[in-house]
Order: structure tokens, then sequence, then C-alpha cells
């Protein structure tokens, strides 16, 4: 089976190599000065939300491991891409992610320790989108959030939010998915209604190349990002592990979507270090050698590198060591200190008004459970 | 409260020499409620397959488009997964918007986000997030048409929680329950009889009469109670008509709602008859016909003289048209059940 790249790959957008020098080619001219509007301070943010991820990533596997979890997600080798891409976005941004964007959700303020409430089993959401600058909760079928993603788009040009061209006050919308979701019917009807109705979105694709077991060579036989002109969409192949490559293409095509260019498809080459989830074993499905030609690309080593020669202090990275280790252990002990959901919770929002089978059961369950003990207290029926 | 609905302002009070209702069909009537429902509140859009130009196949959004524009008259890609779930992100932004599925049996393609996204997201945000999506489905037989075009599908949303199924059987209901259903705030699948489209039928326009969610006896009786939902409805009077000829006396409800049901007004005629013959168009097994039986046969065992009974399509895949009479209950069928349920 041949390979994407025997087809004829574009070249990806590279602003920094693997070795943390600055790129030099055709597409970085156009893309620098978003690079050089950024001061150091805004650099050294995108490093640190990458850092944050990573120590949070691996206090959730340890839960895991731990029994403390019921499933952990793995976003080990995915911050560069997820953290440009959440850097670029404006406050008055919405995103939906997938269930994997543990850096997107906690650069736009969603606690931690909610992603793990989910993973749990205390809540199916976590959070109100509304209170944490639009950041919708993680949606677990493959592909769903997309559609979701492009009808909220919709509204936003019904509404004059987007198109007016004032780009600190337009908004856009941003969908998370990965190779496996682009050959989900959803993905491919998001794009179309997008494409058709101009909606103010950025499509971005985190390519990890593994859908679980299956190489990405199974979903597609063309680059995934040669889809989006299909469907009419302007697409762009970035190296996903250069988080100013993610950065500088997210915030060059939200700004163009959210003024009324319509919608960006975004292709960021990645790879999942970790298994799929806690429940997987990748050694079965994929070589050492190719998990080690990705962890040579690794987005930290390679900023840190990048951040270093600009001259970044030794009392940076020392200080977010620190900050890391702290938030690794708050994770933990506010992990643990979780409280069981109130049963309330399996009847009370089924439905936002009233619903007599609800009351019904939440009423009946109550008196059953009082029933424990007090063997007077016996159900109704059987008695004439 | 659940889709309260009050009458347009701008509609006069009857008084005693203006006669209080209007003739209409069902297709009509839904036109109508939605115009007064996108008159009422500027957040209802309306989106489907072919309704905006055309009207919809029906004709039932006909003229809608020209008088709230293309923004709001939605005219969709072919692909009904997009449209519910492009609804729901609509739904999120603020709108209340009412998706046309063109026909019964191409719901599926749009089931998964029906019942694992639009069911589920008011659940998923513990009520932060409302969902006030309403799905329009035209369903049933006696059309004559083509396989995939005379679906009762109505058991598998009914069976799914988070939703509320409604299905009106008069123009009457179908023009303020659809405005009711656009007031709620949960997601509304709304089937609507497609072979009761036509037929006239007097819609008051300035009472609603019964809740969204209630059951209601529209033909009262002593011996045997008829209960059934949308197209079926007309069938049960017609069956009573034929049962009173023969000095039977037969009571009719209108479910109205699938889900929840409105046991109160099923329990008090099954209290008074004894007997109840639960018919519809869907395939009887899982149906709601079959839950509702269980339900009254739990709630008012000692009062049935006999067991409840079902008439339902057959449990095949609904027929060429041809043999539809057969599938089909009709009064007849409905009649032998009568005669079943007199006979214990």
């Amino acid at each position: 089976m041949s390979s994407p790249e025997q087809l004829g790959a574009p070249v990806p957008v590279q602003l920094v190599t693997p070795s943390g020098e600055v790129a030099q080619n055709e597409a970085t001219d156009e893309l620098r000065p978003y690079v050089d509007a950024l001061g150091d301070e805004q650099l050294e943010a995108l490093h640190r939300d990458m850092v944050l991820t990573r120590r949070f990533d691996a206090e959730g596997a340890a839960l895991a491991r731990q029994g403390q979890l019921a499933l952990w997600v793995p976003s080990h080798g995915q911050e560069g891409a997820q953290v440009g891409v959440a850097h670029a976005m404006r406050p008055q941004d919405h995103v939906f992610p997938s269930y994997r964007e543990h850096a997107v959700v906690m650069a736009r303020g969603v606690d931690p320790v909610d992603v793990l409430r989910l993973l749990r089993g205390h809540t199916h959401g976590g959070w109100v989108p509304a209170e944490h600058q639009n950041v919708h909760v993680y949606t677990l079928v493959i592909g769903s959030q997309t559609l979701h993603a492009t009808g909220l788009a919709m509204g936003l040009t019904l509404d004059g939010r987007a198109g007016t061209g004032d780009v600190e006050r337009d908004e856009a919308v941003v969908s998370f998915f990965g190779d496996g979701a682009t050959s989900q019917g959803d993905v491919s009807e998001a794009l179309v209604f997008a494409a058709s109705f101009q909606a103010p979105e950025l499509f971005f694709l985190q390519n990890n190349h593994w859908a679980i077991s299956v190489p990405v060579s199974r979903q597609s036989r063309t680059p995934l990002v040669d889809r989006a002109g299909g469907f009419g969409v302007p697409g762009t192949q970035i190296d996903g592990n250069d988080v100013l490559a993610s950065y500088a293409v997210s915030r060059r095509d939200l700004d163009a979507a959210r003024t009324g260019g319509g919608p960006r498809f975004i292709e960021a080459l990645t790879y999942r270090i970790g298994a799929h989830t806690s429940s997987d074993d990748p050694t079965k499905y994929r070589t050492d050698d190719e998990l080690q030609g990705w962890i040579a690309r690794d987005p930290i080593t390679r900023f840190e590198a990048y951040l270093r020669a600009r001259g970044a202090s030794e009392a940076f990275f020392t200080g977010l060591a620190t900050e890391a280790a702290d938030l690794g252990s708050d994770v933990r002990r506010r992990t643990l200190a979780l409280r069981d959901p109130e049963v309330g919770l399996m009847f009370d929002h089924v439905y936002s008004e009233p619903h007599p089978l609800m009351t019904e059961q939440k009423q009946w369950l109550a008196s059953y459970e009082a029933g424990f003990g007090d063997p007077s207290d016996a159900p109704e029926g059987g008695r004439r | 409260m659940t889709g309260t609905v009050q009458p347009a302002a701008t509609t006069a009070a009857p008084t005693p020499d203006s006669p209080s209702t209007t003739p209409m069909p069902l297709g009509k009537a839904i036109g109508a409620g939605l115009r007064e429902a996108m008159r009422r509140d500027p957040r209802v859009l309306l989106m489907g397959e072919d309704i905006g130009t055309l009207g919809g196949v029906f004709r039932v959004t006909e003229g809608l488009q020209a008088e709230f524009g293309e923004q709001r008259v939605i005219d969709t890609p072919l692909a009904e997964s997009g449209i519910v779930g492009t609804a729901i992100g609509l739904a999120m932004g603020g709108f209340r918007p009412v998706v046309e599925i063109q026909f019964d049996g191409f719901i599926y393609p749009g089931f998964d986000q029906i019942t694992s996204q639009l069911a589920k997201l008011t659940n998923r945000h513990e009520g932060a997030l409302s969902m006030p999506v309403v799905i329009r489905v035209p369903y049933g037989g006696h059309i004559g048409a083509v396989e995939h075009h005379q679906e009762s599908p109505e058991a598998y949303f009914a069976h799914t929680a988070g939703l509320r199924v409604v299905s009106p059987s008069t123009p009457h209901d179908a023009y303020w329950m659809i405005q009711e259903a656009i007031a709620s705030d949960d997601p509304v699948m709304f089937f609507e009889p497609k072979s009761r489209y036509w037929p006239k039928g007097e819609v008051d326009l300035t009472q609603p009469g019964v809740p969204l969610h209630a059951s209601r006896v529209v033909r009262t009786g002593t011996e045997v109670t008829l209960l059934g939902h949308g197209a079926m409805v007309s069938v049960l009077l017609q069956a009573a008509e034929i049962a009173a000829a023969e000095g039977v006396s037969v009571e009719v409800v209108d479910l109205r709602s699938l889900s929840p049901v409105d046991y109160g007004p099923i329990l008090e005629s099954v209290r008074k008859t004894g007997r109840l013959v639960v018919a519809q168009e869907a395939p009887g097994f899982v149906s709601v016909g079959s839950e509702i039986a269980a339900t009254v046969a739990e709630k008012a065992f000692y009062t049935l003289e006999a067991p409840v009974l079902r008439v339902s399509g057959f449990d095949t895949p609904f027929p060429p048209a041809k043999l539809e009479t057969l599938y089909l209950p009709d009064a007849d069928r409905v009649l032998e059940a009568v005669d079943r349920a007199l006979a214990y």
C-alpha cells in the first residue's frame, strides 16, 4: 500500500525546525509577522502551556493506573498543535473539542480537574461553556461535534457576530477532530454545510497517524488536507509539533474566517506518543522505530531549544518545572477529594422542563433506598 | 411550563356574531402554526430539504420563505445528520430551529445526532444548556408511496430519554401543538400524520385547548376504550361509529403525546369501561402501544375485564403499497379486537 507521501503530499508549514532553529522557506515569509508580533512573555506562555499540559497528562495516566480514573486519554506529543491554535484564538471565539484537547481547554481556563471528573465517572460534561471562554464540553462520538460547531458558526453569521471585518469583535469557531474522524460522515457534512453557508469556522485536524490501532493510510489514500479543497474550503498542512506554525497559521485562518472569508482547514501532522487511552496497548500495532522518530520531533524539546537560543532565562525553566510539579500534586489532591455526585444528577437534567417519568422514578428510587432496613415500608402494589 | 402558547395578540377573539373556528387542512394548519411561531419569536428558524422555494414536498412551509426570508427558512444541503447537527449548534447559539425531515424513512441518517447528541446535551451539561429544537417528521401510511415513505418510527424516539414525542390528529391540534412544541425548551419530535395532511377540520385560532402533553377523550362511550395517535384516531372514530350502529358503546382517546404519556385520561377511561384496545400503524413489537398496554395492566389491573389488546402494523417492513391496506389497521381490524375484548 502506498503512503500518502508517495502520492505527492504537500510540504507542511514549519517555522521552527525539530532542533529548535528558525525555519526559512517560502511559506514562512507570509507567516513570520504573526510570530514577530509575539513578545518574550507570549512566547514563554506557549511553552508554559505545553509543559503544564504534559505534566497534567502524566498525572492523569498515573491516576488511571492507580484505579482512580475509569479512563485516561493522553495528549502527550500533541501539545504543540493544541497550544498553538489555542493561543491563536481570540477571547470571543468558540471551541468544540473532541476528547484529547487538554491543552486547548486548559489554555482557555477550564480546570483540569473538571476533565478528570468526566474520566472518573462524576459527570458526562464537566463545565459550562458560557462560563469557560466558550469552550464546549468533550464529545466522545467521533466527529459529531464538528456539526455543532458549524451550526453555531452559521448562527454567528445570521446574528451579525461575524463577518463585519473587525477582528477584535468578529467571532469564529474552532472544531477539533482527528484523522480517524475524517472518515465519519458527520465531518464531511460539516464541511459541506460550512462551505455552503460560508461559516466562520476553522476545522482543526490533528493527524496523529493512528485511530486507535488503525493507521491513517486506512482512512485516506490522499493527504487529508487535500480533501478540504474538494469541499471548497482552503486547507493548509502544518508541522503539528511546531507550536509557532500552529499559532501563525491558525491566527491567519481564524481571522480570515471571522471576517467573512468562509471556513478554513488545517491539518496538523503530529503523533500520539502515548496510548490511545489507558485501555490501549500501542506496542501491538506500531513499531518502536516509528515512535522514536516522533519523539525526536517532540514539540516541547524543540521549543525549549528555540527559547534558549533566543535568550530565555534558566530561571524561567526552573520556575516552570516547579509550577508543573505543583499542578500535578494539586490535581491529584483535588481529584482524590472529589465526592460522588448526588443521585439527583441522574434524573434532574434529562429535560429542561418538568417530566412526569423523571419525577416518578426519582421518587421511587428514593423510597426504595429508604426502604432498606425497614420491612414495614413495602412497595405499593400486590394489595387489593 | 412546557409549550405554553397564548393566542396571537393580533387574532380577534370570537364574538357571538363571528364564527370562532376556521376550516383548514392539517398540513396548512401546521404551516399557519409555524407562521405564528415565527412572527412571535425572531429566534425561530426553519431548516430542511426543499422547504424554502418549494415550500416542502408536502407544501407545509409554503409561503414562509417569502414572508421571513432565506435566513429564517433555510434550504439545507441534502444531509439529515448535517441538518440535525447544525440545528443543535444553532440552538447552542440561542436559536430555536424547527427541522423538517422530508419523509419518515429518511430520518435514520440523522438518528445519531438526534439520540446521542440532541437528546443528551441538556443532561450532559447538567441543565446549563437547553435544546429547543423541533424535528418535524411526516409519517405513516395510506398514501400508496414507495419504500421508506410510509413508515412509523416513533417508538425509537419515545424510547430515548431526553426527547419529547408528540403527534397531532386534527388540524386544530396541529396548529397549536406545533407552536407549543416550538415554545418548549426541550427537543420535541413532532410526528405529522401525512395521510391527514389534506382533509379539512375546524381550527379555533383563539383557544389551544389541552396542553401539549395531554391525552384527550375525543368520543365518550362505556364498554370499550380505544386508544391511538395521529392518523389512527380517525380510524378509531370510524370504528366507534360502526360499533355504535351495532349497539356497542366505545370511548376513543387521542394519545397526542407519546412521550411523556399522559396516563390520567387513559386510566380514567379504562376504569370506566374495563377494556382497552391500543391501535397504531407502527409494528407492535417493542412499540409505544406495547408500553402503554403494560403500564395500564399494572395500574388498572383490578378494573380490567379483559387483557389490554393491541392492533398494530405487522412486524414486517412496511410492504409495497399494493399491500398497505392489509398491513395498516383499519376499522375492521380494530373492531375484531373490540369483539375479542368484549368476549372476556
